[in-house]
């Protein structure tokens, strides 16, 4: 059993390699090299968290001969594996779904530097889920940010190329603060490792001192990764980057890149900052009054959108609001369901990016809703699983957005003073959603008359419908065996520190 | 269709509305709803000509800068607060390091047990003169990994902006390429034959020495990337393409970080799971000595010339 303790590094590293040998491979041959890997990589976080859940351990690994506080270290227990399982399926699903589109929109040969930038966004996915060293989160973010500039720009029309540079200038302030947070906070105590740290710190609350830069030091790293996850006010660059780039891009940005940088927010607050003093330093308030606004605003941007996938990001604005709202009560059981919904998002958001670009196609390319009339006839596939998606994400019974919701309620019934703004703004934004995307189920399943466009029978793309299937699958799990998942979480939650 | 039950009984059952709403004969709403046909929308030229025309105007008022006094309003609104905000960040931020330990103080917190053991047993446990070669590679090996990938991904997206087709290079090549720079000049071509072969020694010595004096494999690299730049800039990209084209930069930059990889994973696998790491450290002080830090540094090293000469031909000509 001993040997499954290696998979968490073999995985980071095998990536990486992937990564530098496609760089020597043609398109065809990065492709499958690229599917390899993100299999295996599913395959062997599915390991660790078999062996890390069964035995309910946390496990700390030494990258290297020196061990804490002298060397790297990784560390992982069921909910990093489970974490990590999660995000190379997700990963596997998305690249599958827009397989068709990549070799449409993409010139075939920048196709290989595609698949090193997925390769390497996988590892430093990997990598921020599992570390234990504040710095190499540093440094993976680095690799996230420009991966994700490449997926991003890799399409080479102006507006991606608009976008990339508009993301890539917000993504840099966001590393910038977080890197300023990261040199104060050793300059406080010392260290880089999260453990270590975590125990410096409570030597400083003790003694008293310090006081000032530790509370700069948590607004810094926090604002600098919710500049990155696009919290409400920092979403400028949001809707172009993903309502442009190629499908697999828009799907992977949502649902893995900012949730990359929220599961390292999650695990700095438990394991670094401590929760306690991260509640007791208000910023909380801060997180919780962002989520709000942006729960409302995302949502009433979407309902101005004429464009499906500019509407499908705006929705991610609001979403990404939920999940800081779960930050922002403050209480153990927010953070339970802001995880539950990181989960059921990047479940539901690649089903819906995967499912609009089916709806497009069979649209002679539009994206605005005029032209989508009647698309879910055209293509039955991509409408039952935009259907499926949109009744996740208003939190209709059954599907996965449901139980993030009533764990979101059940968190601000339990939070004193939180309760009322929390569960007005929630009935609210379940309306604006049930706005807009019932308004998209209802347009899409509208029949035309003598239509234009030809519709296309979904046993022709085998993979894209069998992906489809795999997401309403995964949608349907999440929302129907929920309570063995929130009790993993909320054990995983509290073996974080 | 229902084969059990006659048409008119199968007509009343809600499998039958739901199959006919499914395939979309009838419309859930006529009949129900009070509805109006959308009219199409028609365009003439008139119409047309006024659309643009209102369009025009509202350019014209909504983007006038000096007309508008709205938008003048906010335009200065917006630096003010743009100014006061980075003020306000500047003022936080000098308070906060104010509040921090002195530099220099003995007993700051990063003063402890990690720098003082890198002092005392770096030597000892990596084989290193150069202590902090040999801690970015030997005790933080992950970090330093990382950070060459970084660099690596760097010039693929810039190969995803920039990289253009081969007949294109080859075309701007005679048009463009030099357009405003003297072809083949004298005085830079002789200085570059004698500077080239000493900056080239002097990274490589750089690069080797790295465990035992200051440098590295990311200093020398630099060094040899600035010295094929200059060759570049005096002799042109044909000559340069001799020694150093497209594939000859795939292999090397491939089998550079695949052995860096193999290097980095053996040591890790080993490092974890107890064993011990068969690589042997050497007399410190000897070229041959310090474990990984020497192979890891050549690797380095030519990642680094790589990377550097690959930023400069991509952003001067769109190719290697």
């Amino acid at each position: 059993m001993e040997i499954i303790l290696n998979f968490p590094c073999i995985s980071i590293l095998l990536a990486m390699f992937s990564a530098i040998i496609s760089s020597a491979l043609n398109g065809k041959w990065a492709k499958y090299l690229n599917t390899f890997v993100v299999t295996a990589v599913g395959v062997l976080s599915a390991f660790t968290f078999w062996y890390t859940y069964t035995t309910k351990n946390s496990y700390t690994y030494v990258m290297g001969h020196y061990p804490a506080p002298y060397g790297n270290e990784i560390r992982f227990g069921s909910l990093e594996a489970g974490m990590a399982l999660f995000f190379a399926v997700i990963m596997l699903l998305s690249l599958n779904g827009g397989r068709k589109k990549i070799r449409l929109e993409i010139a075939p040969e920048k196709e290989k530097l595609y698949y090193i930038m997925i390769n390497l966004l996988l590892s430093s996915l990997l990598a921020l889920v599992y570390t234990n060293d504040i710095f190499t989160a540093y440094v993976f973010v680095e690799i996230n940010t420009i991966a994700a500039c490449g997926l991003i720009m890799i399409t080479e029309h102006g507006r991606t190329i608009e976008a990339a540079v508009r993301y890539m200038i917000m993504s840099l302030l966001g590393s910038g603060l977080f890197l300023i947070g990261i040199c104060l906070l050793y300059d406080m105590t010392g260290h880089l490792l999260m453990v270590y740290i975590h125990s410096s710190i409570t030597k400083i609350m003790a003694a008293g001192t310090y006081q000032i830069p530790l509370l700069v030091t948590i607004g810094l790293i926090v604002v600098g990764l919710a500049i990155k996850s696009a919290l409400f006010p920092f979403h400028a660059w949001l809707p172009d980057a993903y309502g442009y780039s190629t499908v697999s891009s828009a799907a992977m940005l949502s649902s893995l890149v900012s949730k990359g940088y929220i599961f390292l927010l999650i695990k700095l607050i438990y394991r670094v900052i401590g929760f306690r003093r991260f509640y007791e330093s208000g910023i909380v308030n801060v997180l919780f009054v962002f989520g709000l606004a942006g729960m409302i605003m995302g949502s009433l941007y979407a309902i101005r959108e004429n464009d499906i996938r500019r509407m499908i990001s705006y929705s991610s604005v609001a979403q990404i609001g939920y999940i800081y709202m779960g930050f922002g009560l403050g209480t153990s059981i927010g953070m339970v369901a802001s995880i539950f919904h990181i989960l059921s998002h990047a479940a539901t958001k690649s089903l819906l990016f995967v499912s609009a670009s089916g709806l497009t196609d069979v649209s002679g390319g539009h994206k605005e809703f005029q032209e989508l009339t009647g698309a879910g006839y055209r293509n039955k596939a991509a409408g039952a699983a935009f259907t499926v998606g949109a009744f996740s994400m208003v939190g209709i019974p059954c599907f996965s957005g449901f139980i993030s919701k009533l764990l979101f309620a059940q968190a601000a019934i339990q939070t004193s003073g939180k309760t009322l703004p929390t569960l007005i703004v929630l009935a609210i934004s379940t309306v604006l959603n049930a706005i807009y995307f019932l308004k998209t189920v209802i347009r899409i399943y509208t029949p035309v008359k003598d239509d234009k466009y030809e519709a296309v029978s979904s046993g022709k793309n085998m993979l894209y419908l069998v992906t489809l299937v795999c997401f309403i699958v995964l949608n349907l799990a999440l929302g129907m065996i929920s309570q063995p998942i929130t009790d993993w979480i909320s054990y995983g939650v509290t073996a974080l520190i | 269709m229902s084969r059990t039950r006659n048409q008119k009984e199968y007509e009343r059952t809600f499998a039958f509305h739901f199959f006919r709403w499914l395939g979309g004969e009838k419309d859930m709403f006529v009949g129900n709803m009070e509805m109006k046909p959308q009219k199409e929308p028609t365009e003439t030229a008139e119409s047309l000509e006024e659309r643009m025309r209102d369009r025009q105007q509202i350019f014209a008022e909504v983007y006038d800068e000096t007309g508008n006094k709205e938008l003048r309003l906010f335009e200065k609104a917006y630096k003010i607060l743009s100014i006061v905000f980075c003020f306000i960040l500047v003022v936080l931020l000098i308070v906060t390091v104010s509040h921090l330990p002195a530099v220099g103080n003995a007993a700051n917190p990063d003063n402890n047990t990690v720098s003082e053991t890198y002092i005392t047993d770096g030597l000892k446990d990596t084989g290193a003169v150069n202590i902090v070669t040999g801690m970015i590679l030997s005790y933080r090996a992950f970090d330093t990994f990382g950070e060459t990938n970084v660099l690596f991904i760097a010039t693929c997206c810039v190969m995803i902006m920039l990289m253009v087709d081969e007949e294109k290079i080859k075309f701007d090549a005679d048009s463009n390429d030099r357009e405003y720079e003297p072809k083949n000049d004298v005085i830079l071509q002789k200085a570059a034959s004698i500077l080239v072969p000493v900056v080239f020694l002097f990274g490589i010595y750089v690069i080797l020495n790295g465990h035992l004096s200051p440098g590295g494999g990311f200093s020398g690299g630099a060094m040899i990337g600035a010295g094929m730049i200059l060759y570049v800039a005096a002799f042109g990209f044909e000559k340069t393409e001799r020694f150093f084209n497209e594939k000859v930069y795939t292999v090397v930059k491939v089998t550079a970080l695949i052995c860096y990889g193999c290097i980095v994973t053996y040591y890790f696998l080993t490092g974890a799971n107890g064993l011990e790491c068969l690589i042997p450290l050497g007399t410190p002080g000897k070229i041959l000595s310090g474990g990984i830090t020497l192979p890891i540094n050549i690797f380095v090293g030519s990642e680094v010339a790589c990377t550097m000469y690959a930023f400069y031909a991509l952003f001067r000509r769109g190719g290697l």
